[in-house]
């Protein structure tokens, strides 16, 4: 039970280092596959998902950096 | 067909590079180990570790072939948005001095230690050196088994040159480990996290898109694209972050 509880948390911590940062990864996925479509913008969705990735990274970093 | 040369030259760069930094760190623990524990059961640990990596790919492969490839693609890409993104940004603070940087040397110096008090020849298995030579080749396997399928998630034909990368890298890193006898800390290991992520980052996003049925400018022209804009903004992250913690510090000191 120990050996698999282990395997598990180290599987989530290939994913998972800070959890606000991976939550709004994740948020930001969503957001892209299920809302963006809605906004009828096009083919500048893709490029739209990309640029809030790129923020999401640089804001993380700043952020961690700050403190 | 240029279309086909981005994809396979850039998956198996991308697939050699992820694998190199993840069998480095897996070689420096079998070397520690088996300096102070001994060979025999260091590499049978090692061996087992890989039989079971080799396993696990032999089930999930036919398994991954019947899921549909837009559902697939999305669930790789956002999976390789998490793993490519933490690596990214964590190779982002180590450049900018925020966090530490990944030391082999010190690891290894620090697992010697660990494993000097009890170090002494074993005539039987030696379950210790067995267990830790087995979990750390198990636990870098898994990272660059998911680098592979997650790189080669696009198409089919591209799990061929992913394979080839981290099959590639496996066998330049046991060569030095061999000849070297000592951990591979020359290997500029902070650097290649940085170029590894960004083209982790890269192929996530497009896989991503893909599979969320976008259509990418410049179709798969979109992944050098995608790979300079991710460089640029962790290029521009790193004198930031710089700046940031200085004037942090300087005013926690004052």
């Amino acid at each position: 039970m120990n050996g698999l509880r282990m395997a598990l948390t180290e599987l989530w911590g290939l994913f998972v280092d800070d959890g606000r940062y991976a939550l709004a990864i994740v948020a930001w996925l969503l957001l892209a596959w299920r809302v963006l479509p809605l906004l009828q913008l096009g083919g500048w969705n893709a490029a739209i998902f990309a640029a809030g990735l790129l923020a999401i990274l640089l804001e993380s970093v700043l952020r961690r950096a700050r403190h | 067909m240029p279309i086909d040369w981005i994809h396979a030259g850039a998956t198996v760069l991308a697939s050699f590079l992820a694998s190199l930094v993840e069998c480095v760190e897996a070689l420096t623990v079998v070397l520690a180990v088996g300096v102070t524990r001994g060979w025999r059961s260091a590499l049978a640990g090692c061996a087992t570790g890989l039989l079971v990596l080799l396993l696990l790919v032999t089930l999930l492969g036919p398994v991954l072939a019947r899921v549909p490839l837009h559902g697939f693609q999305l669930v790789v890409g956002a999976l390789l948005l998490l793993f490519g993104m933490r690596w990214l940004r964590k190779a982002v603070l180590r450049a900018a001095g925020v966090l530490a940087l990944h030391d082999e040397d010190a690891i290894y110096r620090r697992e010697m230690q660990a494993l000097g008090g009890q170090a002494g020849a074993h005539a039987g298995l030696d379950k210790l050196a067995f267990a830790l030579t087995f979990k750390s080749t198990v636990l870098e396997g898994i990272e660059v088994v998911f680098i592979v399928l997650a790189i080669g998630a696009g198409r089919a034909d591209l799990l061929g040159p992913a394979s080839l990368g981290a099959l590639a890298a496996l066998l330049v890193v046991a060569a030095l480990g061999v000849v070297l006898h000592r951990p591979l800390a020359r290997v500029p290991e902070n650097l290649l996290k940085f170029a590894v992520g960004v083209l982790l980052c890269a192929f996530g996003t497009f896989w991503a898109g893909e599979g969320m049925g976008y259509v990418w400018p410049g179709a798969d022209w979109a992944i050098p694209g995608l790979v300079g804009a991710f460089l640029a903004v962790s290029a521009l992250g790193v004198p930031w972050c710089r700046r940031l913690a200085s004037a942090g510090a300087k005013g926690s000191a004052r």
